[in-house]
């Protein structure tokens, strides 16, 4: 009997099912993966140190590059570290605003996870349906923000601009529309038994395995853990809103198709109350420091012309002190840990990507399966590289 | 969390699909968006319409004489993320101060729309033009001439 030798493949970091520059060192085994190294960092921008010589509101489109298939979900999370560490509260109407744009950005990065994430499998229809629903919200997003893929739409404080009439009607046949487009999806793929046979039992880890790699998410949902945070510690009044956290049972690739398919279908729901119940009000908070003064307002009074120089040439001072915050982003728990110093800038700016856990746990999943169900299971964990590289 | 928040969504999976029909409604779902109007442009030949708050290469504005409302306070380049403009103010004795010289660099920016929203002159705004191409870096370099008229041409 000969020696059975292993051969070393690289998948990616150009691999069209790697979604970005992921790259992964496949140990092989025939065609088995024995061994699986995730190589990440060829996204790498620097974000955290460039935050480090920004002001407070200038990292506000920096944080739309990290999940860019989310943006709006990013700046949240920034923005309520910010106002965490300064204390303010923000307007109703402005949390409302911010709930129906994080909620569209988690249907935005779904519809890109399931057309390329089927597209990799080899079902090639869904990418068309899921990118032509996915416009709309681009189109909602050009509208009210300007802007389509990173709308850069929520300030420290409030929200950029008020709504338009255009807005609420896009929005309104979105969450109308919505719907029945996912019934296509689920036509198109829940129970086709090509689609079952590649996702079912394939990249399986237990509910405590999850927990200890750290995963969250929709990928740790998929194993049967109930976290979720935007109900285990609401923000931005979403605890107004009546929606149901879904989970699996088994923790293979099928469960996390279906908890996102729930997921889109809970997020459309909570759109939907945001935008019928949405409270008249200001969008910014009165706030000296942050509430820049309006045009008219600027060019009659001296003082707001003033206030408006220092909130923009100088920044935010932000008091000292060490803060954790975290949002359901997307693809899971997106956190931003903040150390202010009581300058303009931050001290230092670390963002808990939820990507990052997901590509750690790959070595897990990958060994044993063959090389082909390794790219339904990366597209199952649905990892941005801009979130990992930073 | 309570029970009535959680769905377990993998009660309904499909253990025993088949082969033949989920192929059949699948294809019947596409044969039936075959016959709608498409929904995607013959981009070159016509454009979507663009948002009225969209966010494209940047102008100077004028006021009703025809000059530049821009006060080279420098607050949009203060406020820039991507440090793409910058400018030269220029002030004679008794008269208003203007740009010397005013360069915005449309391949650093990042088109987030600060400068538009420090502006306290409302000298500077963002067109709706996205699909500006050229030749060289260096005309990307937009210079008080070319931001005057940009739009406008």
């Amino acid at each position: 009997m000969t020696d059975r030798k292993t051969i070393t493949l690289n998948m990616g970091p150009h691999h069209p099912a790697t979604h970005g520059v992921l790259r992964v060192i496949l140990e092989l085994d025939g065609e088995t993966v024995v061994d699986a190294t995730p190589v990440i960092g060829y996204l790498h921008r620097g974000i955290e140190k460039i935050c480090e010589n920004r002001n407070y509101q200038q990292i506000i489109p920096l944080t739309d590059r990290l999940d860019y298939a989310a943006a709006s979900a990013n700046n949240i999370g920034y923005c309520l570290t910010v106002e965490k560490l300064m204390g303010i509260d923000v307007p109703k109407r402005a949390q409302y605003l911010r709930v129906i744009m994080a909620e569209l950005a988690r249907i935005m990065g779904h519809h890109l996870w399931i057309g390329t994430h089927a597209l990799d499998i080899g079902a090639m229809t869904v990418i068309f349906y899921a990118f032509r629903d996915r416009e709309m919200i681009m189109a909602i997003n050009e509208e009210i923000a300007g802007y389509r893929l990173t709308p850069s739409f929520i300030r420290i404080g409030g929200v950029a601009r008020d709504t338009t009439d255009e807005f609420i009607k896009l929005v309104r046949d979105f969450v109308k529309w919505f719907p029945k487009a996912l019934e296509g999806y689920h036509t198109l793929l829940t129970k086709n038994k090509i689609w079952t046979t590649r996702t079912m039992n394939i990249g399986v880890i237990s509910a405590k395995e999850a927990i200890n790699y750290g995963l969250t998410g929709p990928s740790l949902r998929g194993s049967g853990v109930a976290y979720d945070v935007r109900k285990a510690f609401p923000y931005s009044s979403y605890n107004d809103f009546e929606f149901q956290v879904p989970i699996g049972e088994n923790g293979d690739v099928y469960d996390r198709f279906l908890v996102r398919m729930e997921e889109f279908k809970q997020s459309i729901n909570i759109i939907g109350q945001a935008i019928e119940n949405l409270p008249a009000g200001p969008i910014q908070t009165d706030n000296p420091w942050i509430s820049s003064p309006g045009l008219p307002e600027v060019q009659n009074d001296i003082s707001a012309l003033i206030r408006r120089f220092m909130i923009n040439a100088r920044g935010a001072a932000v008091p000292v002190g060490e803060v954790y915050s975290a949002v359901e982003g997307a693809k899971g728990e997106l956190g931003f840990y903040l150390v202010g110093d009581g300058s303009e800038h931050p001290y230092r700016l670390k963002i808990r990507s939820s990507c990052f856990y997901l590509a750690s746990a790959l070595p897990r999943l990958l060994v044993g399966h063959m090389v082909a169900d390794a790219v339904a299971i990366i597209g199952s964990l649905d990892v941005v590289l801009g979130e990992i590289d930073r | 969390m309570e029970k009535s928040e959680i769905i377990v969504v993998s009660k309904n999976r499909a253990e025993k699909g088949s082969y033949v029909k989920p192929i059949l409604q699948g294809l019947g779902y596409t044969l039936s968006n075959f016959f709608k109007k498409p929904v995607t442009v013959q981009y070159p030949d016509e454009e979507t319409k663009r948002s009225q708050r969209w966010r494209g290469l940047h102008k100077l504005n004028l006021d009703e004489k025809g000059e530049l409302k821009c006060v080279a306070c420098g607050l949009c380049a203060a406020i820039c993320p991507s440090q793409a403009i910058s400018l030269v103010p220029y002030e004679e004795e008794g008269q208003t101060r203007y740009p010397k010289k005013f360069v915005v660099d449309e391949l650093r920016c990042i088109f987030c729309g600060f400068c538009q929203e420090a502006c306290p002159k409302g000298a500077i705004s963002l067109t709706q033009i996205y699909d500006y191409v050229d030749y060289c870096r260096k005309d990307f370099e937009f210079d008080i001439e070319k931001l005057k008229t940009t739009g406008r041409m």
